[in-house]
């Protein structure tokens, strides 16, 4: 009678470490499309609005620098990268490795924050943050208020999503020291590393659509 | 089913109910029939608050005049009853209590497949309520459990914000519920379970599960949204800020119109196995209505804009919704037709949960055709926001969805507590209940179709025969609510214990004890033979 209390990594309910990898795995990417969905609901948002003030958007995107923008871009293309090796150091049941290369994907994390204070530190420094702090100069575009908003709404929910991905790092990275994680059981670590690809993918759509608005439309109106 | 025999072999043994005692057993526990009963009293709460409201209406309602409340305070009673009935009892209501309890039992596994992401759900759910229980002592909302844009977000002058936080967190319930049973039904079925042959129950449970993952986090986003615009005054939904009111309708339907199949799909799931099981036949044309709960949850997510249609949407796209509206009435029809087809020639007991199943057919198909009424654009523009439409989805919802709940309830019951409530007694309630909700409810039709609006608390004089008649409905509708919570709560301690299998019904859930060990199965068991196999069972009695 194989009854329910098993122990070491298998958890009672699960008849092997094959099944319980699969939950989970399956379990991660559920939780991934109701992701698509929410971040979805302000693509849509983006969609209608950029449809009702192009130019607004053309202008609220000249605002932005692409070169920071790019800088990040590459930065979250890294931390993808460390947190792609820490999945495989994981499966060769490289503890050390594991755990320090998940420290670098949240070091990584880290410094797209310190790129994004700096850009949201300048649109208050020009008065860019709606509700808040709206004060553009010159002769701003009457709707620009709108792509601002959705520019602060979408950066900072993938901003909450990246914070919320520390917090899962450290307690996987903390049980990847602590030896948890071996090449049958690392499933933690592999839908730590879904969920933070995830989130990589969502900046990957919203550099283009917010920061190269104005490079690629206004330069074509040149 | 091989397991079956040794499972008896130590009946001494604990059960789920008896396996801890003491609170912190019960507030910490990862077991998922203990979430179930969890869930069942803190939805007996929410439901119980909500239909208080619901009293108030109907006494407002007795008159034409205002004489009870002021239209502020009508908005908000209207306003919380929606509130509490939709998010906090009909969403959640069959998959948080029978699917928790019953979905593992049913695919012969020893829990969900989180089962702390399970406890975490009931936690979030819980909160969510706690927060919108706040907003109602706070002074309530008023702008209607639609929260309609730009009221919402620039001028109502009530809790908009708190409620809708407390809407948000409970969001976060039927995500976390969704991806447990997607995971579960996936991964955790017993050697072979195969799809074909789950129990209807599961099916419809998985679409509800995926209609939950898919749209909720849609739901959570536009409230988010809303509460962005009424902090900051940002503009996203105002017209005067610049903002798309008709986004916010578009944004809100998109979820709440499959938030209403998340509302009914698993109460047909329930209908399936209690006429199977009373009928004493397989269900007719299992593949089909399996397969017609999935296409309810894909097609759901197609019909939105027809609560639109006087919006100013495009023509154009009212006759695609139109059209697509119509559709989604094939595959509930299908399943009405099939359960029908089911009890041809079948031997048919009228035990109460067979009662409740009957009352679900009759009323559902009610609901469903007036649904269809409303699909068609030049009928929905005369009914439009009248009392047609209230009276619509209560035959929907409640005629449904609370219909098969309680039946469910009913029907499991003995297999949840070990105990059977009083018979005489629950057929009485389930005549009382059927009785009162028609006559509540029916009038309605006929106060819509003459022209009576929704959501005012005075009205013209030729409207009060059927108002009165209507109020008079909702009381014995209220007494027959009233009374299973009695009986049920009874038979927890004084009802006549009851075997494993009290109905002889087919499935992996009879097979154990009741009520169940703490892990369901000592050992998993193998599945050989199709669901409801019925005719074996009674050939195998002659």
């Amino acid at each position: 009678m194989s009854d329910a209390t098993h122990t070491g990594p298998l958890a009672h309910h699960f008849e092997t470490l094959e099944q319980q990898n699969e939950t989970s795995a399956i379990g991660m990417w559920a939780f991934l499309v109701q992701e698509v969905m929410f971040f979805g609901g302000m693509f849509a948002c983006y969609i209608v609005y950029r449809h009702m003030y192009p130019t607004a958007f053309l202008e609220g995107s000249a605002h932005l620098d692409p070169l920071l923008g790019g800088i990040n871009t590459a930065v979250l293309l890294g931390s993808s990268l460390t947190m792609a090796l820490a999945v495989r150091a994981a499966q060769l049941g490289k503890r050390g490795q594991t755990a320090l290369l998940i420290g670098a994907t949240v070091v990584l994390g880290l410094v797209f924050f310190g790129v994004k204070y700096f850009e949201y530190a300048e649109k208050w420094h020009h008065g860019l943050v709606p509700g808040l702090h709206w004060a553009p100069t010159g002769n701003p575009d009457p709707h620009l208020h709108i792509f601002f908003a959705l520019y602060f709404i979408m950066t900072g929910m993938h901003a909450l999503h990246m914070v919320i991905g520390f917090v899962l790092m450290a307690f996987v990275g903390v049980r990847a020291l602590r030896g948890r994680y071996s090449p049958e059981n690392y499933i933690g670590v592999e839908v730590l590393g879904l969920y933070w690809h995830f989130v990589d993918l969502v900046w990957i759509f919203l550099f283009p659509l917010l920061y190269l608005l104005s490079a690629h439309l206004g330069g074509g109106a040149h | 089913m091989t397991a079956a025999s040794k499972q008896h072999a130590s009946t001494k043994e604990s059960n789920y109910l008896t396996a801890g005692y003491g609170v912190r057993s019960w507030l910490l526990t990862v077991d998922h029939k203990r979430i179930a009963l969890l869930y069942l009293i803190s939805l007996t709460t929410f439901f119980s608050v909500g239909g208080l409201f619901a009293v108030l209406i109907r006494l407002e309602l007795l008159t034409p005049q205002g004489d009870l409340f002021q239209s502020e305070t009508y908005n908000k009673l209207f306003t919380m009853h929606g509130i509490f009935m939709v998010f906090f009892f009909l969403v959640p209501s069959i998959p948080a209590v029978l699917g928790n309890f019953f979905l593992p039992l049913m695919i012969g596994a020893r829990d969900v497949a989180f089962p702390k992401l399970n406890l975490l759900s009931w936690y979030v759910y819980a909160a969510g309520g706690l927060v919108t229980l706040f907003a109602m002592f706070a002074g309530g909302v008023d702008t209607g459990w639609t929260f309609y844009a730009p009221y919402s977000s620039t001028y109502a002058n009530s809790h908009v914000i708190l409620a809708a936080l407390g809407i948000f967190i409970t969001g976060f319930s039927s995500i976390l519920t969704g991806v447990n049973f997607i995971a579960t039904t996936h991964r955790m079925r017993a050697p072979g379970l195969t799809w074909m042959r789950l129990p209807l129950f599961v099916w419809a449970n998985y679409a509800t599960s995926l209609i939950m993952v898919l749209g909720t986090p849609v739901i959570a986003v536009t409230i988010l949204l809303v509460a962005i615009e009424r902090l900051l005054h940002v503009g996203i939904f105002d017209p005067a800020l610049g903002g798309d009111p008709i986004l916010f309708q578009h944004l809100f339907w998109f979820y709440s119109h499959p938030a209403v199949y998340i509302m009914i799909l698993p109460g047909m799931g329930v209908m399936s196995e209690i006429v199977a099981c009373f009928t004493r036949k397989r269900i007719f044309g299992y593949k089909i209505v399996a397969m017609s709960s999935l296409a309810i949850a894909i097609l759901g997510f197609l019909v939105w804009g027809h609560h639109m249609f006087v919006s100013g949407q495009s023509m154009y796209a009212g006759f695609v919704f139109s059209l697509l509206s119509m559709l989604v009435a094939v595959p509930s029809a299908i399943k009405v037709f099939n359960w029908t087809a089911t009890m041809y020639r079948g031997s048919i007991t009228f035990a109460t949960p067979m009662l409740y199943a009957l009352g679900f057919i009759g009323l559902f198909t009610i609901g469903g055709l007036t649904g269809i009424f409303l699909a068609a654009m030049a009928l929905d523009i005369h009914v439009h926001d009248t009392y047609f439409v209230v009276a619509h989805f209560h035959y929907v919802m409640v005629g449904g969805m609370v219909m098969a709940y309680l039946g469910g309830l009913h029907f499991y019951w003995p297999k949840m507590f070990g105990r059977m409530y009083h018979e005489g007694l629950a057929k009485v309630a389930a005549v009382m209940i059927f009785i009162g909700f028609n006559l509540t409810f029916f009038p309605q039709f006929l106060l819509g179709y003459l022209g009576m609006p929704r959501r005012y608390h005075v009205y013209d004089e030729d409207f009060q025969v059927l108002n009165v008649l209507s109020t008079a409905g909702a009381s014995v509708l209220g007494l027959g609510f009233a009374l299973p919570i009695c009986y049920l709560i009874f038979s927890l301690k004084f009802g006549k214990k009851v075997g494993d299998n009290p109905w002889d019904a087919a499935g992996l859930e009879w097979t154990i004890s009741s009520p169940p060990y703490e892990h369901n199965f000592h050992e998993i068991p193998e599945v050989t033979e199709e669901a409801y196999d019925y005719g074996k069972r009674e050939a195998a009695r002659v």
